[in-house]
């Protein structure tokens, strides 16, 4: 870090903080206050001025952000600085609080899902999401995984259903521990199991995206470590958007870490810099534990 | 000692002081609750025994057996035994024949009236239809039993005390000396009353029966069924889930509140006023009494199932709209099957109400004296309730025992409602985490 860039970062208020544009893309220059690269190449998610308002609360606050392809970007900051709610804009999830309002663009694959011509469910498909307490429906381990290929009709057939569910559960490194009870009611799984087949739930309608929102936060450490490590396989095929308490668990499983405090997103970089150099004073100040 | 140990043992002697205080608080309020359950219980025992040892003995009837002589004169005088003279043929004469022949000695017209009066004029029915059925029968003897007239049977169960002067009972010193005799003859015995089931009212105690009100009440209760349960259930759907939450709402679920509360005798007369006088629908008809009682139950089951349906985790319905299922799918799929059996028991409480209720059907005629058992929704009926009503303003003393029966058969009805509500109810719960 140079000289020079220590002293803006130090320089804790925010609107003297101007970003570097250090963007790769050449001709996309991206006004924003964060630090660091809000930009990726190829993104499948493109955000940008995103304010949301809850009544008078205005919760997030010109947010811009890419998240890349096949990659995982970890959502970090204390509680209540809306990284939830942004994840939640993500496939419109906050449409179902009344008062919330949503402004800025969220582009899809270069698709504003917030568009009129847009359809919510089809949004919801391609964009999966995975809950904070685990949330499978009271119906058997079958069910929960075949619900979502059912109600968009992508198994032709029984057997391509059980295809399907098998090849969720298997990804979701599940199969093994229930292949033999699949009538089994998914509520009486372990809370890591619980989780897991949540995620396989949400891997069975094959999105493009996956949001979790602080998914191992009611699980033990064991349990904690497999969705890690399953997080770390399903980058292969998906893009993911986690949202953590644990610092540690950002580093664990993302590449890029996004820090969010008070509706503003104050920096985004790779997890490594983010963890080890970060350019900005609130962001050090939270990652050295002096808050949050 | 060291100062905080010091003050560690006066903190815990303070504790110690208020934990019995806290017991002692914790054992009254204990024997509070068991107190008021078993008052709860001692009035519901008291109802019981009161109701089924009044009751009981309406489900068996008093019946005397006579050596009937079909005589060939007094039914078909002319022998061509054609279905019309048949129908016809005065039977009261040949039941009164049988009667004098058993006891020549009785003379007077007021003790022959009396001793005619002994057998219930449901004889007469019973001797026509044997006969119109097999008309050989005319000219041969048979032994019959026959249903006793309600004095009789009131005697003979023992309500009246035969110690009491004359002009103070129901039932005369000459027609004690009969029952007397029948019974050392066992000609007169206590059978099963089936009537009793199979009937609809009478001006007679000794055959009116429960069918006609049994049989309004469950079709009423259908048709309240029918229109309150899917209505109530798509009403708090939609306000739960669907409708937004403004005055329009707001003033909605006030008035929803306000309409459980109305008395019933209002959805009465709202009833009377709208489907009777406007729309022109049948008086007494159980779709009228049921058009009613939905009315009055609707609020219960919307009430009930809003309610239900808050109570559904918020998380099995972000599980299945971040799976991208629709609202109507949420619904479908999660939310009512887990909200259902909260809805299936407002709605027991709701049709207990409705089986339970008179004064509204008072006001659409549902409180006329009818004979026949309603086979249709327009046919005129009453409804158990209003058959208690009635039965118990009646004068003859035979008709107490059937109040008390009535009472028990609404019981049993209610019983049985409940029941197929808590099965249903079963088997729709399912657990959440």
């Amino acid at each position: 870090m140079t000289i020079e860039q220590h002293q803006h970062v130090t320089n804790v208020a925010r609107d003297v903080v101007f970003n570097e544009s250090d963007h790769s893309r050449p001709g996309e220059q991206v006004d924003t206050k964060t630090v660091g690269q809000v930009t990726v190449e190829a993104p499948v998610i493109t955000a940008r001025h995103v304010n949301v308002h809850y009544s008078e609360k205005h919760a997030i606050k010109d947010v811009s952000i890419d998240v890349a392809r096949n990659s995982v970007i970890a959502f970090i900051g204390p509680s209540g600085c809306g990284k939830s709610t942004f994840l939640r804009c993500i496939n419109r999830m906050n449409d179902t609080i009344p008062n919330a309002k949503v402004s800025g663009s969220i582009q899809l694959d270069g698709i504003d899902i917030y568009d009129r011509s847009q359809d919510i469910v089809q949004l919801r498909a391609r964009v999966g999401m995975v809950f904070q307490k685990p949330n499978p429906f009271p119906k058997s381990i079958y069910e929960n995984v075949a619900y979502g290929p059912r109600i968009h009709g992508l198994a032709g057939n029984r057997a391509d259903l059980d295809e399907i569910v098998q090849t969720s559960l298997r990804k979701a490194g599940l199969w093994e521990e229930v292949k033999d009870r699949l009538d089994n009611p998914g509520t009486g799984l372990s809370g890591g199991q619980q989780q897991r087949l949540c995620i396989a739930r949400a891997i069975a309608v094959d999105p493009e995206v996956i949001l979790m929102d602080e998914p191992c936060s009611a699980l033990d450490p064991i349990a904690t470590a497999k969705v890690e490590d399953l997080i770390d396989e399903l980058r292969e095929n998906y893009a993911i958007v986690i949202v953590t308490h644990s610092m540690q668990q950002a580093a664990r499983v993302s590449q890029r870490t996004a820090y969010f405090h008070l509706g503003d997103l104050i920096e985004v970089g790779p997890t490594e810099q983010i963890f080890t150099n970060p350019r900005h004073k609130l962001t050090e100040d939270y990652i050295t534990g002096r808050f949050g | 000692m060291t100062k905080t140990a010091m003050a560690m043992t006066t903190t815990q002697a303070r504790v110690a002081a208020s934990l019995r205080r806290r017991y002692a608080a914790e054992m009254r309020f204990r024997a509070y609750g068991i107190l008021a359950i078993c008052i709860g219980l001692a009035f519901v025992a008291f109802l019981f025994t009161s109701i089924i040892s009044k009751g009981y003995t309406s489900f068996q009837q008093t019946y005397i057996a006579l050596d009937i002589d079909y005589s060939a004169e007094l039914i078909d005088p002319e022998g061509t035994r054609a279905a019309q003279t048949l129908q016809a043929a005065d039977y009261e004469a040949v039941i009164k024949a049988s009667l004098k022949e058993q006891f020549p000695e009785v003379e007077g017209r007021a003790s022959l009236r009396h001793l005619y009066g002994m057998i219930s004029n449901a004889g007469e029915q019973l001797l026509r239809d044997r006969v119109v059925a097999k008309p050989s029968l005319i000219g041969t003897h048979e032994r019959v039993w026959l249903l006793a007239d309600d004095h009789v049977d009131t005697f003979f169960k023992g309500q009246i005390d035969r110690k009491l002067p004359e002009s103070d009972r129901p039932i005369s010193d000459e027609e004690i000396v009969w029952v007397d005799q029948w019974k050392a003859q066992h000609r007169a015995e206590l059978r099963f009353n089936t009537a009793f089931f199979t009937t609809g009212d009478s001006r007679e105690p000794e055959q009116a029966g429960v069918a006609g009100a049994l049989a309004g009440s469950a079709l009423t209760l259908l048709v309240t069924l029918l229109l309150s349960f899917p209505i109530g259930v798509a009403a708090a759907i939609y306000l739960e889930e669907f409708a937004p939450r403004n005055v329009w709402t707001d003033i909605i679920e006030v008035n929803i509140n306000n309409l459980a509360a109305v008395p019933s005798i209002v959805f009465g007369l709202l009833g009377l006023a709208m489907f009777i006088q406007f729309f022109g629908m049948p008086r007494s008809a159980p779709l009228v009494g049921g058009l009613v009682l939905s009315l009055m139950t609707l609020p219960t089951i919307i009430i009930a199932g809003r309610a239900s349906l808050k109570a559904v985790p918020p998380s099995i319905r972000e599980a299945a709209l971040g799976m991208g299922a629709s609202r109507v799918q949420m619904v479908a799929h999660h939310v009512l099957p887990l909200a259902l059996p909260g809805m299936l028991t407002g709605t027991i409480i709701g049709m207990a109400r409705a089986l339970g209720e008179s004064a509204p059907l008072l006001m659409i005629g549902m409180v006329a004296f009818i004979v026949d058992v309603p086979h249709s929704l327009s046919d005129p009926s009453t409804v158990l309730p209003v058959q208690i009503y009635l039965w118990a303003r009646s004068p003859e003393r035979a008709f107490v025992e059937r109040t008390s029966g009535a009472i028990m058969v609404l019981l049993g009805f209610l019983l049985v409602m409940n029941a197929v509500a808590v099965i249903l109810r079963n088997r729709f719960e399912r657990r959440w985490s």
